[in-house]
C-alpha cells in the first residue's frame, strides 16, 4: 500500500493555484501528479511519487555517494 | 529505472552481505515494520543473503491487513446501496468482511470501482452529480496526506456527494504496542522509509530511548533493506541504539511539512483497532468535525456492525512476530490467495501472502 516509484518532473502546471500538478515521467510512462507538498520543485528533478502525489524529492547527490559506499564495501578483505 | 535497477544489482548486494556477515556476532531479531518490505524481503529472498545468527520477524505494516473486519463490513454495507459508487485500491476489494468482500457486492451489481488515486474519486463525484462517492480511505502516514487533499480538494470544488470512509492508521503507536508486549522478541526495527518520508523521524526518538532498541529508516529495494539490517546488526553489536536514516535519498528528519500541515488540519488522533490485534491507544486519525459532511461514517448511518474473525485465523501472531505464515493450519490448505480466510492473505504485501506465492515450494516439500 505504501508503495511510491521514482519519477521525473517533465513539467508544471500551475493552473490550480491550490493543487499544483507535474508531469512526470517513470521510464517512459507519464503521470499527472500532485506536486502541492513541494513549493520550491523544479523541471528536471526527481520525486517520490504515491498514488498521484509527489512525498519528496530525491536527493541525488546523496543516492550517488550511498551507492559508491555499498559498493566500496565490497573491495574490503573479509574480517575473520 | 533510474533508482530502482542500482538498488537491485547484485554487486551491490554482495557487497552488503559480506559486510553484514563480518559484523555480525550473536544472535539477534530484526522486524520490518512495512509490508513493502516484507515484499522485497520474501521476493529476493533476502534472508539467503544473511548470516543465520539473524532472524527476519514481520510486522504489522499491511494497511490491507490490519484493517478491522467491521470497517470491511461497513465499507460493504455502503457499497451496496443503489446511490454509491464505492471506490478504492484494487487491493481492498478482495478482503473477506465477515460475509462477503467489496468484488462480491460488484458482481451482484454494485458499483465499485478501483481507483489510482483518491483524486480520482473526487473527479468522478465532480461528474456524477446525481450520485454519492465514497473512496475508502485505508493506509498508513504515507497515504493520510492524499486523502486529506481529497478532502480540500472536494471542499474547494463545492461538491456535497464525496466522502471517505476513513481506517487510517499510525506507525509509531503499533510499535510501542509491540515493544510493551511481554512476549515481544524484536530487538531492531527498521523503520517504513514511506511512512517517513511524510513524518520523519523525530517521533522514533523517544521510542528508542524508551525500550533500548535501534530503529533504523529504510527503503524498498534489496540493497536498502540489506543496508537496513547492517546499520541495524552494526548498532545492536556495538551496544548501542539510536535512530539511524539508511533511506537519506528521500527522508530528512523533518518529514514533508506541508503534507503535515494538511494532516493536522483534516484528521484528528483517536485510538483505532487493528485486525488481529486488537485496540492501539492513540494509533489512528478520524476526520475532523469541520469536515463531517466528507465522513463516511456520518454521511451514512451504518450503526456499530460488529464481526468476528474465522477461529482458524492466527494472524495477530503473524502480524506481530511470534509466528511465521506456514505455523498457521490453514496456510496453503483453507487459505489461499483465491480464497484468503485473513487478510495476510490477500495483499501482495500481507505475509501469508508473500510466503504462499514466492516460498510455497519450498515448504511443502
Ligand atoms: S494463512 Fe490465512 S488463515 Fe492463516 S494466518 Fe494467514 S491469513 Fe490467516
Amino acid at each position: 500500500m505504501c508503495l511510491a516509484i521514482p519519477g521525473k518532473i517533465i513539467s508544471i502546471d500551475n493552473s490550480n493555484p491550490e493543487l499544483k500538478m507535474a508531469k512526470v515521467d517513470f521510464a517512459g510512462v507519464m503521470k499527472n501528479v500532485c506536486i502541492e507538498w513541494l513549493p520550491d520543485v523544479q523541471t528536471g528533478e526527481y520525486v517520490l511519487v504515491h498514488v498521484g502525489f509527489a512525498l519528496n524529492k530525491i536527493d541525488v547527490e546523496d543516492a550517488e555517494k550511498t551507492l559508491a559506499d555499498l559498493r566500496a564495501m565490497g573491495d574490503l578483505p573479509e574480517v575473520e | 529505472m533510474r533508482f530502482i535497477d542500482e538498488y537491485r544489482d547484485a554487486v551491490t548486494i554482495k557487497a552488503i552481505s559480506m559486510q553484514l556477515k563480518a559484523v555480525t556476532k550473536k544472535p539477534w531479531v530484526i522486524m520490518e515494520i512495512c509490508g513493502g518490505q516484507t515484499h522485497t524481503i520474501i521476493k529476493y529472498n533476502i534472508e539467503e543473503f544473511l548470516p543465520p545468527q539473524i532472524t527476519i520477524v514481520h510486522g504489522p505494516g499491511c494497511p490491507v491487513c490490519v484493517t478491522p473486519l467491521e470497517m470491511i463490513d461497513k465499507a460493504i454495507n455502503i457499497a451496496s446501496r443503489a446511490d454509491v459508487i464505492f471506490t478504492s485500491f484494487g487491493d481492498m476489494l478482495r478482503v473477506p468482511g465477515s460475509k462477503d468482500d467489496l468484488l462480491t457486492v460488484k458482481a451482484n451489481g454494485g458499483d465499485v470501482r478501483m481507483v489510482y488515486s483518491p483524486l480520482d474519486s473526487v473527479n468522478l463525484a465532480e461528474k456524477n452529480p446525481e450520485k454519492k462517492i465514497v473512496f475508502f480511505g485505508v493506509g498508513f502516514e504515507t497515504t493520510a496526506p492524499a486523502n486529506a487533499m481529497a478532502i480540500k480538494e472536494a471542499a474547494r470544488r463545492g461538491l456535497k456527494n464525496f466522502s471517505i470512509l476513513c481506517s487510517q492508521v499510525l506507525v509509531p503507536p503499533a510499535i510501542e504496542a509491540l515493544l510493551s508486549s511481554e512476549n515481544s522478541r524484536v530487538q531492531g526495527f527498521l523503520a517504513a522509509g514511506h511512512v517517513c518520508t511524510v513524518m520523519g523521524f523525530h517521533e522514533y526518538i523517544p521510542l528508542v530511548e524508551k525500550f533500548n532498541v535501534p530503529i533504523v529508516v529504510t527503503g524498498f529495494e534489496p540493497a536498502d533493506i540489506l543496508q537496513g539490517i547492517l546499520m541495524t546488526v552494526s548498532q545492536l553489536e556495538q551496544n548501542k541504539c539510536e535512530v539511524e536514516n539508511q533511506y537519506s535519498r528521500v527522508v530528512k528528519k523533518e518529514g514533508n511539512a506541508a503534507a503535515q500541515n494538511l494532516l493536522k488540519d483534516v484528521f484528528e488522533t483517536i485510538d483505532r483497532k487493528w485486525r488481529g490485534i486488537g485496540t492501539i491507544p492513540k494509533s489512528g486519525y478520524r476526520i475532523r468535525e469541520k469536515y463531517s459532511l466528507y465522513d463516511a461514517e456520518k454521511v451514512f448511518d451504518v450503526g456499530e456492525i460488529s464481526a468476528n474473525e474465522s477461529p482458524l485465523c492466527i494472524a495477530g501472531e503473524i502480524l506481530q512476530g511470534y509466528k511465521k505464515p506456514f505455523e498457521c493450519s490453514a496456510f496453503g490448505k483453507e487459505c489461499t490467495p483465491e480464497h484468503p480466510v485473513g487478510a495476510p492473505m490477500v495483499s501482495s504485501e500481507g505475509a501469508c501472502s508473500a510466503y504462499y506465492r514466492f516460498k510455497k515450494n519450498e515448504l511443502t516439500v
